[in-house]
Parts: C-alpha cells; structure tokens; sequence
C-alpha cells in the first residue's frame, strides 16, 4: 500500500462523507428486490431515489478523477471477497475459495481468484528473482525477469483447479464456493516452456522436470516432459496486469488441465531429470488412497465437472416464474462438449445453452431458461467433455474410490430448493 | 489433436537430433549457470538417496532437535497437532480409518531429508544444519520403529532404508467411472 497524497487523503475524506450521508438515508424501508436474494449486494430502497423522483447522485457531482488510482468494486460490492475458512489450525498452509455464486462470464477478477499456497506469501523483488534451468541441458541458464520477457510471449484463457476441491467426505459446504471454490480462471500471458527449453537444449533422456518455487515451502513438484514441451506456459502476467503476489508473483509455471499444486508459484528453478523427484507434494500429499490400502500416483489430470452457481446454496428464488439457471463447467482433458441439466432430481435432463467462447482448459458458461412452478425441486448439471467422458455422481465416485480418497473429486452436485425457495445442498 | 501431436514429434526430433550448429541458443536469452551455482540451489534429493549432501545425525541427537525445532506443531512424540501426524498407523491403510505417516505412508525414506531442509521447521525454513537434518529424519524414522535407538544416519545408510508403503503406490487409473449419461426416466 502506497500512502495517500494530502489529495488523495482529502478525495477519500471526501468520499467517505458523502458515502456516510447516503449510507444514512437508506436506513429504513428495505425491502428485497428482484428474484433471487443472496446475492451481496445491498438491496434496501429508498423511495426518493426512485420514479418519478431524481436519484440523489444525479445532483451532486460524483468522487473526481483520481479518487481511486488502483480503482476497487462498488462499496456496495464489499462482501464478495474471497471465501477464507474460520478456525483453521494454522494459516501458512491454507487456501481461500472464489466467491463462485457471485460471479457472472468466465473470467475470474485478479482480487478473487482462489489461492492455495504451503509457506504463506512471499514478498519477491522482480529485480533479484532469478530462474535457473540445469540438469539434463546443453547449457544451464539463468534467467532475469527482464530475461524471461524478451522471450517471444503468448496468451491464454485456461482455468485452475485445486485437486481437493472438495474433499469426499462430510460436512460438505452450504455454498458453491465452500464446494467447488478452489477453482478460477484467467488469461495468462507468458512464454511458452519449449521455447525456453530449447534454450538451454534438453538431452536425451530427459523425462520430467521437477519446478521448485522460491517460497518458505521451496514447493517442489515433477511435470513429464511431455507436458513440458507441450502447453506448458511460464506466466508472468494473469488478466492483463502482472501476477499478483498469491499467484506467484513474478513467474509461474501453467500446465493447463493439470491439478493446481503443480502449477508452481514463485518459480525460480526447473531441474530436467531422468525421472520424479518423489517429492513430499507427490508422494505424503496429492496422491490418491484407495479402499484397498494402495495409492494411485502421479494423478495430473482434472476431469470434466461443472456446478450450478446460478441458483445455488446460500441463496434464495423469492417468487415462482422465470428463474434463469446458470453455471461453469470444465474439463483438464479439453473442451467441453455439453452440459446436460436436471430440474427433477435427476429423473430427466436436458440440454443447456453454452456460452461461446467454448474454450480448451477454460471455465465455459452454460446457462437453461428455467420456469420455477414454486414446489420443491432439486436442480443438478452434469458436464461432458469432448472426449466423451462424462462428469459422474458422488454415489459412483464413492463406488469406486471410497471416502478416504482425498483429490480429484468432480462429482455432480446437486442442489435443492424448498418450497420458500431457500437453496441448499442436496448432499449435505 | 493429431496435428498437434505431430507437431510436437517433430519439435521433440529436432530438438533431440540438434546438430551442434543448431544447438545454440536460438534466442541468445540468459546467461550460463556456474557449478557452484547449480549446487548452492539444487537441493532436490532422488528416492534413491542421490545428491544427499555429506554430514550425519544420530536419533538421539535428533530426539534434541525435534523437541526444540518440531514438537511444538508436530506433538512431544510425532503425534501431531498444528503439523502432520508423523508417527504411527502402520497396518491401517486398508481399514475404513486409515492413518497416513511417514511411517505408514511416505514410500522413500530420502524424501524426508529433502523435506525438511526444504520446508520446516515452518517458521525458519533451510535453518537446520545438514547434521540436524540427518538427526531429525533418523528420530521420526525411529519413533516410527525403522531405524534403532543408538543408530546414526548419513547419506549412505538414509538410502538404504526401505519404507513399509514403498511398493503400494499405483498408476493413475482414471477415468475410473462411467456415467451412463441416463437423459428420461432415470
């Protein structure tokens, strides 16, 4: 934080007051609007600032240009803010959720997108960040940050994903961001790893490449080199501005559709090897126990899934009629297909509407126009992506892998709505 | 994506198949890595004990070093607390409570070296001496009944401990579900 200028101190006294003065007529009169509550937003209503009267701030002049340098949502938007759980054993190793229910398209804003990190934030100099590159190479390099933008740069839109997100077992949360909240999407801008590969020559027998971040955790996971020298991006740049310090700012590794922990932060060292390091995150952690006491290994992959956001637990239809469902889908293996959607428990589905773009690895928008008749119903979408697969129910994951099975869960999700409209989760 | 596979093949060809003409730096982008940079930052360990730097540490040694560095988060015995559960569970992995340590779980012993210099203790990361690190990785192996009382753990002896899960870890078998994708009367 850069402290004000005695202008920029007058401008926020400024705003502060008139805020303060409106703040003070609302007071009184609230009533709901519209057909879904729950959104954050204030929904009180003052009648002087409704037809046929003038609203209040068409007779003054707004806050001057200059009031905000690094501009901020509405005051009124004060409460969509990352999902942070409460009572946590320690907060250095810990993750904060998209607010998922309030969030329209497919983008997910800098200041909201989900954050997972095993060491707390670090502070990093840009000017004294280095990446180094050795192992199986022709010639070890390092690189500056200044290095590692001269490099030809590329952008995308891809989604990422925690591979917890959520775990299998209850309590399963009230919201879709306490559900399925460790997942965001964004466009990243960066240069791609082959390009950056071929300058340091990889050798033959090169088969992974262990990414270490320059964090408190020296995070360490192994990418194949498959994926290395295929989409595989060093980000510098997330939705047009440079990565924010919980997305690792200066530099991170993209490995779109792979789960989120091997997308490492703050990178400052790729090692080309000849195999897995068997680091502590891909062996103690993000492995995947099963029933019978082994436990599957190396699971890179997020399948396709998708979640009802619009409406979705926390909030509420106020009235029967037409309600527009809507939600995000996704899928680690490419694009998505379709998204089927049941508004009967399941008994019968149909098609939704996608939002174009459809992208590879992106978050994809569907959206059903939908008729509330005010009985109770449950409301589900089901993914499939182009290859075919289709996203499966809790019941057959928990089949197969148990409840002690900790990532990659995709599952439906269903919700269910009362006859007073309140929204829940149909699983809880 | 066939075209894209194959243009990856072609990529990886000439890459691997360089003649040295080619094989300079096609952008001319950073600068060489010295040896003696490479081995201050490359602190990565193998399963099989490879680049374990030289020192040792024995269990009771690292009985000292736990209970100042570690039982604060980790519990007096590796019972855990704020920190994983360290100790313990061997033989539960298959019941419906499974209980997942270093002892029951973690397939290769030189993983916890390059854990803990890396990463803990979590307040002070890469504080510990490589002795105390060897001390620290031979009392959690002998609180977990692998390693004996009056052992001493150095680079050779960490590698040749053989952890009770090593051999229980598969490959990925996903897509491991079929959705019948039922669309009336389901």
């Amino acid at each position: 934080m850069t402290e004000p200028t005695d202008t920029g101190k007058r401008l926020v006294a400024t705003s502060r007051r008139r805020f303060l003065r409106q703040g003070g007529a609302l007071v009184g009169g609230a009533v709901v609007a519209g057909g879904l509550a729950g959104s954050k937003a204030s929904a009180a209503e003052n009648a002087e600032n409704l037809p046929p009267n003038v609203p209040q701030w068409m007779k003054t002049p707004g806050d001057p240009m200059g009031s905000q340098p690094y501009g901020t949502p509405s005051t009124f938007e004060k409460d969509v803010v990352k999902n942070i759980p409460k009572n946590l054993k320690q907060y250095l190793s810990a993750a904060g959720r998209t607010p998922l229910q309030d969030l329209d398209g497919i983008i997910t804003p800098n200041g909201l997108f989900y954050e997972r990190h095993h060491g707390g934030v670090p502070t990093i100099d840009p000017a004294q960040h280095r990446l180094m590159l050795h192992g199986l190479v022709d010639r070890p390099l390092i690189f500056t940050m200044d290095d590692i933008r001269r490099f030809p740069s590329e952008s995308h839109i891809y989604f990422l994903e925690c591979s917890g997100n959520p775990e299998y077992k209850k309590p399963y949360g009230k919201t879709a961001s306490d559900l399925v909240g460790l997942v965001s999407c964004a466009e990243w801008t960066g240069v791609s790893l082959k390009l950056v590969l071929q300058e340091v020559g990889v050798q033959p027998g090169a088969k992974w490449i262990v990414a270490e971040g320059a964090d408190a955790a020296a995070m360490t996971r192994s990418i194949p080199i498959e994926k290395c020298l295929d989409d595989a991006m060093l980000v510098y740049s997330q939705n047009g501005e440079r990565l924010r310090p919980q997305q690792g700012y200066p530099l991170r590794l993209l490995v779109p559709g792979f789960e989120g922990n091997m997308n490492v932060k703050w990178l400052r060292r790729l090692h080309v090897t000849a195999e897995p390091a068997y680091s502590r995150e891909e062996t103690s952690k993000y492995t995947d126990p099963m029933p019978n006491g082994t436990a599957r290994e190396f699971t890179f992959y997020m399948e396709a899934k998708s979640i009802i956001t619009r409406p979705s637990g926390g909030q509420r239809l106020t009235a029967p009629g037409f309600h527009e469902i809507s939600g995000i889908a996704w899928s680690g293996h490419g694009k998505v297909r379709r998204v089927d959607i049941s508004v009967d428990d399941g008994k019968s589905w149909q098609e939704a509407q996608l939002q174009e773009p459809v992208l590879t690895r992106a978050l994809t928008r569907f959206r059903l126009p939908w008729h509330w008749d005010g009985k109770p119903a449950v409301i589900q979408s089901r993914a499939v992506d182009e290859t075919g697969y289709v996203q499966p129910t809790l019941a057959e994951l928990l089949a197969v892998r148990g409840d002690n099975y900790v990532y990659h869960n995709n599952a439906i999700w269903p919700w269910r709505i009362a006859g007073d409209g309140e929204v829940t989760n149909a699983n809880a | 994506m066939p075209t894209r596979r194959l243009e990856l093949a072609a990529f990886a060809v000439a890459l691997l198949c360089a003649t040295p003409a080619e094989a300079q730096s096609p952008y001319g982008i950073g600068r060489v890595a010295t040896p003696g940079e490479i081995a201050g930052w490359n602190i990565d360990i193998g399963r099989d004990g490879s680049n374990l730097p030289p020192g040792s540490g024995s269990v009771s040694h690292g009985s000292e070093v736990y209970d100042q560095q570690c039982a604060a988060c980790h519990g007096a015995k590796g019972e855990g607390g704020i920190g994983d559960r360290l100790v313990g569970g061997q033989g539960t992995l298959a019941t419906p409570k499974p209980v997942r340590t270093v002892g029951s779980y973690w397939p290769y012993a030189p993983t916890l070296f390059d854990y803990i210099r890396r990463a803990m203790p979590q307040n002070a990361p890469q504080s510990l001496s490589n002795d105390d690190v060897y001390a620290v990785s031979a009392y959690i192996l002998n609180l977990n009944g692998l390693l004996p009382a009056d052992a001493t753990l150095d680079a050779k002896t960490l590698a040749t401990i053989k952890m009770p899960n090593r051999d229980m870890f598969v490959v990925d078998l996903r897509p491991d579900v079929k959705n019948p994708a039922c669309r009336t009367g389901c």
